[in-house]
């Protein structure tokens, strides 16, 4: 077990779990991977992506045990299932990478994301702001007479469409933290 | 008992905790200290370069011919990115090296310092994995993990970056641990549900071939001798990549020859048509794999290998089979014995046959030629001149490299250091050094390009210092040959920039640094010539004048499956076409 209390997972044998062929669909995963918290070891996952042409559509990382030094990055990624796989096996090969999970596969998991979102109007357009923001159980956490900034938490998706919503009322600036993910249960 | 001392005499006394007693390397400003200490003990024998580079490539000779891991001593900035060819070399070809590099003090690190590079930065991506350490605390603990992490698993080369204030100051020293307690702990046992469906696929298969790379040699001999009895028990052909020739010898009666793009006839064709493919510590290399989707098409596909992430890279495997080449042999040549040792006969000896009538094609035939050297008649002769000696070969990189990789018979592992991932000219004169320091008796052979040889021909100072008696066979064609094929193959005969109009004479090169120089242009001095290379005690360059527009066949053109190979140049212009035409 993991100091996250995640069961070791599948993908140091992915290997032997590759889906049927080698299909071109394109996916989209999570992927949690803890590493040991030294310097560089963010560079040499951002380098594997990058010298190997991988996307990266989104990527979050902090320290989650102190004693432990460990920290873990959260990657939300697209490819096919076996670039999927690839990118999992070549995680596994850094040598300060402790685990590699692949959320997606790895039964149900939740996903979110928090955002910072500045919006600027007056009139008509500031109260649908706001009542807006309550549908989305967006906070207000500035205000000024003409702006405010809202914060939001929700899935990616939760964001974007708040987010393009604002865009007609006044949007002018957007902070996103990235995904955390955590697999479901115990 | 604890004993402090300083970073400098730590390094040294944590290389002799390893057991090293080679190093190869080029002092400067930051790295000092560490050669100070060098300079007061006799361990550890030091062996100077001309260029950081060369250090890098004669480290991998003596790894390769060793199986213990090389180590290499160089300075911070233009040290360290000398070292990055090299390094980038024993990636590919995953070769154990240890790089110590000296970097500036840490209190300067980053402020642009005389010879400041970011070391760890830059060699982030070419090597297994790399440590700057800033506190001399933990350096003893780096370098024992270093050399723990460079040869387990799927092996490679490691850089430790060491400050010179870090190499002044002193710390308690961490002597060697008996166990790496890390996470680092690659899977070496193959699952033996896997093995199981492999023995199963064995016993049935008609027409099944061995497919073996570097990793059996890697592995270790016991992997080779396993590999060895594995084949003569149960029948099977055998052919290998460029990195594992040896493990089988060339002299057994199932071997086929090297397989990929100047692969042999019988081998590529036995790929393509086999119905059961073995692949044992071999990666699916394009220079293997010729077109993707026309490799293989009918084979069931087994993959033995210690990196998860070659299985299914490019080529999806039906039974996959993560572990140690050597464990997974024993356990699977256990398991096949105690199920009766069965295999199909009749389909083998179907099998047999047919790869006896590809045979008779005689891929590797030639025209001698009474005027003009052949370089592949050279190559033979060499083979017939030195058989059975106590012999080592290195190559550079090109037409020679597949030459001597056709024409020469290797019949043990270890005995053959060639570039074959990063495809590095110049790797083969270094490597030949590191390889005679490892095997001072012994007979090495670098045979080469004059191309590629001129990339690291200031060596010939290292040689002769050390008294090192490699011998230098240069083919000369005056050419890039391999990129002159190419642009025949496939730029219409426009032979851009693929030959060189201001070459040395060789024979005056050798006696400028104090070595023996031979001539030979007539194929009735070849003879003579290698016999007095070889006879000759000392560093001998030979400038064997071949033929000038001689192309290397068989060939596999890009983008082409293994059963469309050209076998001579009747049909090779303009052969590359296409799709084709954008890989190299």
């Amino acid at each position: 077990m993991s100091p996250l209390h995640i069961k070791k997972g599948s993908s140091k044998h992915s290997a032997y779990n590759l889906r049927p062929s080698f299909s071109d669909v394109q996916e989209r995963h999570t992927l949690a991977v803890l590493v040991e918290n030294e310097p560089g070891v963010l560079a040499r996952v951002i380098g594997l992506f990058s010298g190997r042409g991988y996307n990266i559509e989104s990527l979050t990382v902090a320290e989650v045990d102190h004693e432990g030094h460990l920290s873990r990055i959260t990657i939300v990624t697209t490819g096919t299932p076996q670039v999927i796989e690839q990118i999992k096996a070549q995680l596994g090969r850094i040598v300060p990478v402790h685990e590699v999970h692949d959320l997606t596969v790895e039964g149900a998991s939740v996903e979110r994301e928090l955002a910072l979102v500045k919006v600027s109007g007056k009139g008509d357009k500031r109260v649908e702001a706001l009542r807006l923001a309550d549908i989305f159980r967006a906070h207000v956490v500035d205000s000024t007479l003409e702006s405010f900034v809202f914060q939001i938490t929700g899935t990616p998706e939760k964001i974007d469409a708040f987010a393009d919503l604002m865009r007609p009322l006044g949007l002018i600036e957007l902070a996103r933290t990235g995904v955390a993910a955590l697999s479901r249960g115990s | 008992m604890a004993q402090t001392m300083t970073g400098a005499k730590m390094v040294v006394q944590a290389l002799k905790d390893q057991g090293v007693d080679t190093v190869f390397g080029y002092p400067g400003g930051a790295v000092l200290p560490i050669y100070d200490e060098l300079f007061q003990q006799e361990h550890i024998r030091h062996y100077l370069v001309r260029h950081e580079q060369a250090a890098v490539h004669a480290a991998e000779g003596y790894a390769r011919s060793t199986g213990k891991p090389g180590v290499v001593l160089v300075t911070s900035g233009p040290g360290a990115t000398n070292a990055v060819t090299g390094l980038t070399d024993a990636l590919m070809d995953s070769i154990p090296i240890v790089v110590l590099t000296g970097q500036v003090p840490t209190f300067m690190i980053g402020s642009d310092a005389f010879q400041e590079a970011d070391t760890v930065g830059i060699t982030r991506p070419c090597t297994k994995h790399n440590w700057l350490v800033k506190d001399t605390d933990r350096l003893s603990a780096t370098i024992h993990e270093a050399f723990h992490v460079a040869t387990s698993g799927r092996p490679g080369p490691v850089l430790v970056d060491i400050p010179k204030d870090v190499q002044f100051a002193s710390a308690i020293y961490q002597p060697k641990p008996k166990t790496i307690a890390r996470h680092y702990a690659p899977q070496v046992k193959g699952d033996m549900a896997q093995i199981e469906a492999l023995v199963a696929a064995m016993e049935k298969a008609e027409r099944p071939v061995f497919y073996t790379g570097g990793g059996v040699i890697n592995s270790g001999p016991a992997a080779s001798q396993l590999l060895r009895e594995f084949v003569e028990a149960t029948g099977f052909p055998i052919t290998s990549t460029l990195m594992g020739l040896g493990a089988y010898p060339a002299s057994g009666k199932h071997w086929l020859g090297m397989l990929g793009m100047h692969g042999l006839y019988e081998a590529n064709l036995a790929m393509h048509g086999c119905d059961l493919m073995i692949n044992i510590g071999a990666r699916f290399d394009d220079r293997i794999t010729g077109r993707l989707d026309a490799f293989s098409p009918k084979s069931k596909k087994a993959h033995v290998d210690i990196d998860p992430s070659s299985i299914n890279k490019v080529i999806k495997t039906d039974i996959p089979i993560i572990g140690d080449v050597a464990h997974v042999l024993e356990d699977a040549l256990n398991l096949w014995k105690s199920r009766g040792r069965r295999v199909n006969t009749d389909g083998l000896a179907k099998w047999w046959r047919q790869i006896d009538e590809w045979r008779k094609v005689d891929c590797l035939k030639f025209k001698a030629s009474e005027s003009t050297i052949k370089p592949q008649h050279a190559v033979a002769r060499l083979e017939a001149l030195t058989k059975g000696r106590d012999r080592y070969i290195c190559t550079e990189v090109g037409q020679h490299q597949m030459w001597a990789a056709q024409y020469l018979g290797f019949e043990d592992p270890n005995r053959w250091m060639t570039s074959g991932g990063l495809g590095t000219m110049g790797y083969g004169f270094p490597a030949s050094i590191g390889v005679q320091v490892a095997h001072p008796d012994a007979l090495v052979i670098n045979v080469a390009g004059e191309a590629s040889w001129l990339m690291n021909m200031q060596e010939m100072g290292t040689a002769i210092q050390y008294r090192l008696p490699v011998k230098q066979f240069i083919l000369n064609n005056e050419r890039l040959g391999m990129v002159r094929q190419w642009q025949q193959l496939l730029h219409g005969e426009r032979y851009s920039h693929s030959w060189s109009e201001a070459l040395p004479d060789f024979v005056k090169l050798a006696e400028a640094f104090g070595a023996k120089g031979i001539f030979c242009s007539d194929p009735k001095d070849l003879d003579d010539a290698i016999m007095e290379m070889i006879e000759h005690d000392g560093p001998v360059i030979m400038d064997c004048l071949v033929e000038k527009h001689e192309n290397c066949f068989p060939m596999i053109p890009s983008g082409e499956p293994h059963n469309k190979m050209l076998l001579s140049d009747a049909k090779a212009t303009n052969a590359i076409a296409g799709k084709g035409a954008v890989l190299v």
